[in-house]
């Protein structure tokens, strides 16, 4: 398959490495992560941007890529579950967490959880405010991520097993 | 889904001119609702014009104290951003009740004032819908409604615009900058977005080709007491069945300024403008704020499975008044 009015070749950077897939217009980074460059961690849940099972990494922000066109994506940097664990086999430490509190049964929306944490972690860091932050609280200052944020930032990501006690227990490990 | 040309826009002239050179085209920004209607079907471009790499994705103040945030700028970005933050809390609260963090890290402010309905009959090519296909009919009037308007809906359309973002727009008498082949011109963002009358395929005032480049905060509503309510199905993560954005102005007991807009009632955000006429010059009174809400909602004509909304709209405005009014200073 070449580049054509409807295909596109699209250089970007995917888990450190420079890739250069051709991509019909149409796919989503997700199709492409799983059908072109065999990284299957992230999962196709809804397709509509509802569930977060998709979710990874975009230039360090979190972002549903079943919505994102990768065409789009020229030059940009994709982070997804494959590529958070540092080289030499240590998990990352949101994965250890996962497996340490259980936070999951069949599993399905976990890498989507995890990238999506990683995220979130990193915005309440920088000082960013969630739906349940006290609008009293100093503008910037990096907000505690107490249970309550935790389940407002992550309720984008849906686990139908109904994990969530666990999941919320993983991300408070790690922000400790 | 149907194949499509994709053009990388560098300027909003280059923006403008390929869409007027190409039936059938679509801006995109974040895409976090048009890649989602391009797969249901609902949306059908033969052109993608990517805009959401064109320099509008600053938040600055300009000279004269209004501040300019550009379309591109993403939701999450203009939520934190410290001139929001700081001068217009009820827009900060208005984006961050929105969607979820990664829809909010994708999705453009000019994106958010052009998304398109969540009625599930507009979604749905298999039902009949006059927005998304005139004269086809409604199929929620008789339908599921209780998601539906209750206030300024027709015959033909009983939808509601989704964005929680517009309706603090609304509230803060903002602007919304477009850019079209002819030039640009300004519309006051309360008036952007329309009620569907016999064309509810018409969301907004904007003209085939147009660009919104960025909306602009007024300095006469920086820093006056605000915030954003919104009432919905889940503690988070869902669209408002109700919700209400309130700039509110006190000198001493009364009333010196107040702005009120509702969202999740209307196929627009829903400028209070009789309810703000009740209070101005008025004393500062849970029974005041009663009556004015009241005379605001008695236009109301609810379907048979959503009249709660019309309480739960008051309730909610009710309560939003009396706590900005008997806040120490500006919220």
């Amino acid at each position: 398959m070449g580049a054509d009015v409807f295909h596109s070749e699209v250089p970007l950077t995917v888990n450190g490495e420079a890739r250069r897939p051709t991509v019909d217009h149409r796919s989503t980074l997700l199709d492409v992560l799983r059908e072109q460059l065999g990284l299957t961690g992230a999962k196709k849940g809804c397709d509509h941007g509802q569930c977060g099972a998709c979710t990874v990494l975009v230039d360090g922000r979190r972002v549903n890529s079943c919505l994102l066109l990768a065409v789009s994506l020229e030059g940009r940097e994709v982070i997804t579950v494959e590529g958070l664990a540092p080289a030499g086999g240590d998990l990352h430490p949101l994965q250890r967490a996962f497996v340490d509190r259980d936070a999951f049964q069949c599993g399905y929306c976990t890498p989507g959880q995890i990238c999506s944490a990683v995220g979130a972690i990193a915005e309440a860091r920088a000082g960013r405010a969630s739906h349940v932050t006290d609008p009293a609280a100093d503008v910037g200052a990096p907000v505690e991520l107490t249970r309550d944020e935790i389940r407002e930032r992550l309720s984008g990501n849906i686990c139908r097993c109904g994990a969530y006690p666990h999941i919320v227990e993983a991300v408070e490990d790690v922000t400790r | 889904m149907k194949s499509f040309r994709y053009l990388r826009a560098h300027s909003v002239e280059e923006a403008t001119a390929a869409h007027a050179g190409r039936p059938g085209s679509r801006y995109l920004g974040g895409g976090t609702n048009l890649v989602d209607l391009m797969k249901m079907g609902v949306e059908r471009p033969r052109t993608l014009i990517d805009v959401s790499g064109l320099p509008l994705d600053a938040v600055e103040e300009l000279p004269d104290g209004s501040v300019r945030a550009g379309a591109a700028v993403r939701n999450s970005d203009l939520a934190a951003h410290p001139l929001v933050r700081d001068r217009y809390p009820v827009l900060a609260q208005a984006l961050l009740s929105g969607a979820s963090g990664q829809l909010r890290n994708a999705a453009t402010t000019g994106g958010n004032l052009l998304q398109r309905t969540r009625c599930p009959y507009f979604q749905d090519l298999a039902k009949p819908c006059n927005k998304r296909e005139p004269g086809t009919g409604c199929g929620a009037r008789e339908g599921v409604h209780r998601d539906h308007a209750v206030l300024g809906h027709s015959p033909q359309c009983i939808a509601t615009h989704p964005s929680d973002m517009a309706v603090a727009l609304a509230a803060l008498d903002a602007q919304v900058e477009l850019h079209g082949a002819h030039g640009r011109r300004t519309v006051p963002a309360a008036d952007f977005h329309r009620l569907p009358g016999d064309r509810p395929d018409l969301d907004t005032e904007i003209a085939p080709g147009e660009l919104i480049t960025g909306v602009r905060l007024p300095a006469a509503t920086a820093g006056l007491p605000s915030a954003y309510r919104k009432a919905r199905d889940r503690a988070s993560y869902a669209f408002a069945l109700a919700s209400v954005a309130v700039v509110l102005d006190v000198d001493g007991s009364l009333v010196r300024d107040v702005r009120i807009a509702f969202g999740g009632l209307a196929h627009r955000p829903w400028r209070a403008l009789r309810a703000e006429r009740a209070l101005v010059g008025g004393p500062v009174t849970e029974e005041a704020f009663g009556r004015a809400v009241d005379a605001e909602l008695a236009a109301a004509e609810p379907l048979p499975d959503n009249a709660f909304k019309v309480p739960l709209a008051r309730g909610i405005a009710c309560d939003v008044l009396r706590r900005l009014s008997t806040a120490p200073t500006a919220a």
